[in-house]
C-alpha cells in the first residue's frame, strides 16, 4: 500500500544513531502500550484463536486431519491455483503499465501532471466493492466493453487487479525515481553507455528495492483481494480469501476455513518479511539521493512512456467514467431514477433501509474507526520509534511493530467471523451491538496508521531531542520539540487514510453490521447480488456516492503534501 | 568546576570511555582532542547525561550528578550541524532556553537580539534556519546554547562541518566569544589548530583514554609520546645519530642524540634556508596556498618534511636546510614508539 509518508530529512551526520536511554517517559510509554496490546488480544488474538480453535480443536483436542483433507480438495487446489497465477499475472501486468508511467510523471516535467498523478493514484482508495461494480458495468452487456464478451470471466478480475494498483506501482517506484540524482546516470552516459545499457546497469540497479518493494505489495493485494473478486468471480473464480468467505457461510466448513486461513498467514507473514527486507536495503538507497534529481522536459524518445501513462490513464477513467454515465441512465434515457431511489427506504425490498441511511451509518461507523485506529495508531508509532539502549526493551519494541502488522495478514473475513463466536458470551456480548463495526474497522486501518507515522518519527534525528534537552526541556517538553512540528501533516494523512479504509472496509464489515444497520459497500454488494436492472442502477449511483466521499477525502489529504514516498 | 573521576562508558564489549579522569575550572576552555572514534564525542555525551556510565563519577562542583536528567544539569549542548530547529525562526530558536525558563517576552527580545548581536548576526531574527549557511548556523546554535546561560557549555565538532576558511575565522570568533562571556566550556575536536586557537588546556585522548592533559602551549611543545605528537601535527621521527645530525649546528633544542630519546619534528621545523647546515635532495614538492611543502632526503637522515617559501623547487635539486628549534620536541618516552 502506497502511504502518504513525510520523505525523512538526508540525516545531517554520517554517525551511526547512538541510542537514549529509557528514560521516565520511556516507562510511561511503556505502560501506554497496555492499551494497543490489549485491544490486539480481545479484538483480534481472540477472534482469530478462537476462529482457529474451531477449526482445529473441534472436539476440544487437536485434531490436524482436516488439514490434508482441506489441502487435497480439487476445489482448494483450484483456488490456490487461481489465487497463484491471477495475482502473479496480475503483479507483472500493473508493473509493465506502472514502471512508464512512473517515469513519465515523477521524471519528466509538463503541464497537468499533478493531475495525472492524482488520476492514476485514486483507484487505490476506491472501496473494492466499487471497483468490483465499475468493471461490471465496463464489461457486462449493455457496457461500453461489453461486446467483447469479458463478462463473467477471470479478465475483468485481473484488469480490477491492475486498475486498483497502479498506484502502488506509480507512487512507490516514481517516488524512489524522482529523488534519482541524475549524475550516475549522466556519468554512464558520459562513459560510453547506450541509453539501454544506462537504463539496465544503472537506472533499474537504483530502482531495484523500490520495484521489489512495490511488486510483493501489489502480489499481497491481489492474493488476499475479496470485495473485488467476490463481485466479479462469482462461485466461478475466487481466491483463498473468498474461499475462506464461501466455506464459513456457505457450507459451515469452519475446518476448512481454518487451514486455509494459517496457509494464508503464513505465505503473508513471508511476504511482509520480503517487503521488510526490500525496505531496508531501499531506505539506505534513499540516503544516497543526491541533490541534483530536477525533472526535465519531455524529448522525442519520451513518447512511448508518455504513450504508455496515457494508456494507464484511460485505462483508469474508462471504468470510472462508465460507473458515472450508466448511474444516470435507466431504460435507455438520462435521469437521476438512481440517485433517487438511494433516499427512498421502500424502493426495493432487497434493503431494509434507504441507502442515504447506509450511508448515514458508514459515516459514523468510520468516524468511530479513525478515532479508535489514531489513539491506538498514534500510541503504537510513538512507542515502536523510540531506540532504547538495552537489547531487552528493543526486542520488544520490535515485537510490537510486528504484531500490529498481523492483522494485514490474517483474512478480514476471519477477523470478522472470529469476531461472531468468540465475543458472543459474557463478560463480553458484542454481538448485538454497534460497536462491532468501526471496532473491526479500526483493526484494518491501525497497521495502515502505525506505519504512515512510525517512519516519519523514525526520521526524527535523536539529537534534535538531545539538544532540547540539553537546553533545559524537560523529557515530554523535549520530545514535543522535535516531533510534533514533523508529526503533524502525517497525522491529518493518517487520519484521511484511516477514513477512507473504514468507509470501504468490506471483508469484514460483510459479517458484522447487522440487517438494519449496514454500511455503504454491503448495501451495494447485497444490491448487485440482486438481479434487475433497478437494483443494478442502485448499486451504480451507490457507487459513485461512496467514490465521491472517498476520493474527496483522500484529495484533501493529497493536498498535504505529505510527500510521496511511502511504504510498508 | 566539573571534575570526571575515572569515567567508563561501554557499548557491548568494546570500551568507548575507558577510565578517564579530567577537570575544567571555572571560566576556562577545555578542548577534547582525539581522532574519530576514541570516545571523545560519547565521553561529551556522559558529561551531558546523554549516556549512562558504566563506572566512575562526573561531579559540578563537587556534587555527583548521578541521576540528574540532562535537563536539569544546566550543561548546554551544542552539536556539530547545530541541530537547530528546522520548524522555527532564528529568533525563536535562541528564545527557545529562554521561554523554557519563563522569561518575559520583552526581556526575550532584548537578550535574543544581544545574542545575535554578539555571535556576528544581527537582524538574522526573522530567518528561517534552513535559509543560512552552515557557519551562520552554527553561530546561531552558539547562541541557543548561550542563552541558556549554562553553567558549562559542551560543544561537539562545533566547527568540523565548516570548510576551512571559514573554521578558521569561526575558531577565532568563538574563542573571544568564550572568554567575554566568561563561559566555562568543554570542546571536543579532531583538528588540533581549532583545539589550539579556542582552548586554554588541551586533553588528547586515543582509544578512548586521556593520552596527555596540560596546557594547550606545553602540550602543543612537548608531547608525551609519538601517537601524541602525530596526532598534534608532528610529520617526521628521528632517533640516534640522525637525531644528533639533524641538531646538530641548531641552538636550543635541548636535544642530546646521546641520551637516546626520539626527535619528533614539524614541518615547519625545517626550512629550506641558504646558509642551512644540513643539505639534501628534493623527492616531491607541493605547493599550498602559501608556502610549498616539501619531501627532502637528507644525507644521513632519511626522508623529512620541509619547508619552502617559493615555488622554485622541482625533485631531484639540491637544498639545505635550517632546523627552527620551535617546531621539533624532543620524545622522553621511546617506549611508546
Amino acid at each position: 500500500m502506497t502511504l502518504p509518508v513525510a520523505s525523512p530529512p538526508a540525516p545531517a551526520s554520517s554517525r551511526p544513531r547512538r541510542t537514549t536511554y529509557l528514560t521516565g517517559p520511556g516507562i510511561l510509554l511503556g505502560a501506554a502500550a497496555l492499551l494497543p496490546l490489549t485491544f490486539l488480544a480481545v479484538f483480534f488474538g481472540l477472534p482469530v484463536g478462537g476462529m482457529l480453535a474451531r477449526g482445529f480443536l473441534p472436539e476440544g483436542s487437536l485434531n490436524l486431519s482436516a488439514v490434508p483433507e482441506v489441502l487435497g480438495r480439487a476445489r482448494t487446489l483450484r483456488v490456490l491455483w487461481f489465487t497463484l497465477w491471477s495475482a502473479l499475472a496480475g503483479t507483472l501486468l500493473t508493473l509493465v503499465l506502472g514502471m512508464p508511467a512512473a517515469f513519465a510523471l515523477y521524471r519528466l516535467r509538463f503541464p497537468g501532471r499533478g493531475l495525472l498523478r492524482a488520476l492514476v493514484v485514486m483507484p487505490f482508495v476506491l472501496p473494492t466493492v466499487v471497483v468490483g461494480v465499475m468493471f461490471r458495468s465496463l464489461l457486462s452487456s449493455g457496457g461500453p466493453l461489453g461486446g467483447l464478451g469479458w463478462d463473467g470471466t477471470w479478465v475483468p478480475i485481473l484488469l480490477a487487479f491492475v486498475f486498483f494498483n497502479l498506484a502502488v506501482v506509480v507512487r512507490t517506484v516514481g517516488g524512489l525515481w524522482e529523488g534519482l540524482d541524475r549524475r550516475a546516470e549522466e556519468s554512464a552516459a558520459a562513459l560510453g553507455a547506450s541509453p539501454w545499457q544506462v537504463w539496465r546497469t544503472v537506472t533499474l540497479p537504483a530502482l531495484a528495492p523500490a520495484v521489489v518493494s512495490a511488486a510483493t505489495l501489489v502480489f499481497l493485494f491481489c492474493s488476499t483481494a475479496f470485495g473485488v473478486v467476490l463481485t466479479l468471480g462469482g462461485l466461478r473464480y475466487g481466491t483463498i480469501e473468498t474461499e475462506i468467505y464461501l466455506l464459513t457461510t456457505q457450507f459451515l466448513d469452519l475446518q476448512g476455513a481454518a487451514v486455509l486461513s494459517v496457509l494464508q498467514l503464513v505465505a503473508v507473514v513471508a511476504m511482509l518479511a520480503l517487503a521488510a527486507r526490500t525496505r531496508r536495503s531501499r531506505e539506505q538507497s534513499l540516503k544516497r539521493v543526491g541533490a541534483r534529481a530536477a525533472a526535465r522536459r519531455p524529448r522525442r524518445d519520451d513518447i512511448p512512456a508518455l504513450g504508455m501513462t496515457g494508456v494507464a490513464v484511460a485505462f483508469v477513467l474508462l471504468p470510472v467514467g462508465t460507473l458515472v454515465v450508466r448511474s444516470l441512465r435507466r431504460g435507455g434515457g438520462w435521469t437521476l431514477e438512481n440517485y433517487r431511489a438511494l433516499t427512498d427506504p421502500d424502493s426495493t425490498p432487497v434493503l431494509r433501509v434507504s441507502v442515504t441511511e447506509a450511508v448515514m451509518n458508514s459515516l459514523r461507523s468510520a468516524v468511530d474507526a479513525t478515532v479508535l485506529a489514531m489513539v491506538l495508531g498514534l500510541i503504537v508509532a510513538l512507542l515502536v520509534s523510540r531506540r532504547p539502549r538495552s537489547r531487552l526493551w528493543s526486542g520488544a519494541v520490535s515485537t510490537l511493530d510486528g504484531a500490529f502488522m498481523l492483522p494485514l495478514g490474517i483474512s478480514a473475513v476471519t477477523v470478522g467471523f472470529g469476531f461472531l463466536i468468540t465475543l458472543d458470551r459474557p463478560p463480553l456480548d458484542l454481538r448485538t451491538s454497534p460497536v462491532l463495526v468501526p471496532i473491526a474497522q479500526a483493526m484494518v486501518a491501525l497497521p495502515l496508521v502505525v506505519r504512515t507515522l512510525a517512519p516519519v518519527l523514525r526520521s526524527v534525528d535523536p539529537r534534535q531531542r538531545e539538544a532540547a534537552a540539553a537546553l533545559g526541556a524537560g523529557p515530554w517538553r523535549a520530545a514535543w520539540t522535535a516531533e510534533a512540528p514533523v508529526l503533524a501533516r502525517p497525522l491529518l494523512a493518517a487520519t484521511g487514510f484511516a477514513f477512507a479504509v473504514a468507509l470501504g472496509e468490506f471483508g469484514a464489515t460483510a459479517f458484522l453490521a447487522r440487517p438494519d444497520r449496514p454500511t455503504v459497500p454491503v448495501v451495494i454488494y447485497q444490491l448487485i447480488s440482486r438481479p434487475g436492472a433497478e437494483h443494478l442502477g442502485m448499486a451504480l449511483a451507490a457507487s459513485v456516492v461512496l467514490a465521491l466521499v472517498t476520493v474527496t477525502v483522500m484529495g484533501v489529504v493529497e493536498r498535504l503534501r505529505v510527500g510521496s514516498v511511502g511504504t510498508f | 568546576m566539573l571534575e570526571l573521576d575515572d569515567v567508563t562508558v561501554r557499548f557491548g564489549a568494546t570500551v568507548a570511555v575507558d577510565s578517564v579522569s579530567l577537570s575544567v575550572a571555572e571560566g576556562s576552555v577545555l578542548a577534547v582532542l582525539g581522532p574519530s572514534g576514541c570516545g571523545k564525542s560519547t565521553l561529551l555525551r556522559s558529561i551531558a547525561g546523554l549516556e549512562h556510565l558504566d563506572g566512575g563519577r562526573v561531579c559540578w562542583d563537587g556534587r555527583d550528578l548521578a541521576g540528574v536528567p540532562t535537563h536539569e544539569r544546566g550543561f548546554a549542548l551544542m552539536f556539530q550541524d547545530g541541530q537547530l530547529f528546522a520548524h522555527a525562526s532564528v529568533a525563536e530558536n535562541i528564545a527557545y532556553p529562554l521561554k523554557l525558563r519563563r522569561v518575559g517576552r520583552g526581556e526575550r527580545a532584548r537578550r535574543v537580539a544581544e545574542l545575535l548581536e554578539l555571535v556576528g548576526l544581527p537582524g538574522y531574527g526573522d530567518r528561517r534556519p534552513t535559509t543560512l549557511s552552515g557557519g551562520e548556523q552554527q553561530r546561531v546554535a552558539l547562541a541557543r546554547s548561550l542563552a541558556a546561560e549554562p553553567a558549562l557549555l559542551l560543544l561537539d565538532e562545533p566547527l568540523s562541518a565548516l570548510d576551512r576558511s571559514l573554521r578558521d575565522r569561526l575558531a577565532g570568533d568563538l574563542r573571544e566569544i568564550l572568554v567575554s562571556t566568561g563561559t566555562t566550556a568543554l570542546m571536543v575536536t579532531h583538528d588540533h589548530d581549532e583545539a589550539f586557537t579556542v582552548a586554554d588546556r588541551m586533553a588528547v585522548m586515543l582509544d578512548g583514554r586521556i593520552a596527555q592533559e596540560g596546557e594547550t602551549v606545553d602540550v602543543w611543545r612537548a608531547p608525551v609520546s609519538r601517537q601524541v605528537a602525530e596526532f598534534i601535527g608532528y610529520e617526521t621521527f628521528v632517533e640516534g645519530e640522525a637525531a644528533a645530525r639533524l641538531v646538530r649546528g641548531a641552538d636550543g633544542v635541548g636535544f642530546d642524540g646521546a641520551a637516546g630519546g626520539v626527535l619528533a619534528l614539524r614541518r615547519s621545523a625545517l626550512r629550506v634556508d641558504e646558509d642551512g647546515s644540513l643539505s639534501g635532495v628534493v623527492r616531491r614538492a607541493v605547493s599550498v596556498s602559501d608556502a610549498v611543502h616539501l619531501e627532502v632526503e637528507v644525507d644521513g637522515v632519511g626522508e623529512v618534511a620541509a619547508l619552502a617559501e617559493d615555488p622554485v623547487h622541482h625533485p631531484g635539486d639540491a637544498v639545505t636546510l635550517r632546523l627552527d628549534p620551535r617546531g621539533a620536541s624532543r620524545l622522553n618516552d621511546a617506549r611508546r614508539l
